[in-house]
């Protein structure tokens, strides 16, 4: 059961970061890729969520473990970095440091509160 | 295709992560959780390596270049579990595990991604584009 949640939730989860990024396509300001800074922020957000309100553990692997786990990337971010690094975009390069992991962990914090709130 | 590739990467990436972080479980370096870090880092690298690679020359086709790089690579490493937990360490009070756990990951995914895209391209990268 537990390998089945998190199977699930991953193939939905890679999916979805996939169509984000297919939506999200175009770029902030300066080159910084809006599709990983989206999916990283609302991904950890909703992770706060489901361990703010203490969700089951079944909940946890599905959406938690397998979805948004799947959904959000961490290798992503490094890639596009070194490929903005590449191309001299040094600026851009700080700037999508800085939102993701300011952003992604203010979202975590929102998350946790939110679901503090709501339990 | 591709839609296919990548959800089955991803089912893989996320059954990968977590049998990872259950061989890592109570593992922690610097006191901060060290399954998901070992997780970011090792993909990290990988991504790197895989593209610069593909990038090179690459006989394999475009959707199982997808289903490995956005799909298997792109779940296995996550960002959701990182973030929560770096605000849980705050949370408890832990401020300089959790500085040390971004600082980490930032800079060690970086060098990683670095290191691997580097090492995938040869070391040959031509720069004449650039010139």
């Amino acid at each position: 059961m537990t390998l089945a949640l998190i199977t699930a939730g991953g193939f939905l989860g890679a999916l979805g970061r996939y169509f984000a990024g297919r939506l999200f396509h175009g770029w902030l300001p300066g080159d910084i890729p809006m599709a990983t800074f989206l999916v990283n922020g609302t991904g950890s957000f909703l992770l706060g969520l489901i361990v703010g309100i203490s969700a089951t553990t079944e909940l946890i692997l599905f959406l938690g473990t397998g979805f948004l786990g799947a959904f959000t990337t961490f290798s992503t971010i490094n890639l596009e970095i070194v490929q903005l690094v590449d191309e001299g975009k040094w600026a851009s390069a700080f700037g999508y440091i800085f939102l993701t992991y300011a952003g992604g962990l203010l979202s975590a914090f929102l998350g946790i509160l939110a679901g503090y709130t709501l339990s | 295709m591709n839609v296919l590739a990548i959800g089955i990467g991803g089912m893989l990436g996320s059954l990968l992560r977590f049998f990872a972080g259950k061989a890592t479980a109570g593992w922690w370096l610097l006191g901060f959780p060290a399954g998901t870090f070992f997780v970011n880092m090792l993909g990290s690298f990988m991504l790197g390596y895989l593209t610069a690679r593909w990038k090179k020359s690459s006989s394999i086709p475009s959707y199982l270049q997808k289903g490995i790089g956005t799909g298997l690579i792109g779940s296995f490493t996550t960002f959701s579990a990182f973030s929560v937990e770096t605000a849980e360490l705050i949370q408890s009070g832990r401020f300089g595990s959790a500085s040390l756990y971004v600082l980490i990951s930032l800079a060690g995914g970086i060098i990683l991604a670095l290191a691997g895209y580097k090492i995938g391209a040869g070391f040959s990268k031509r720069r004449v584009a650039n010139s």
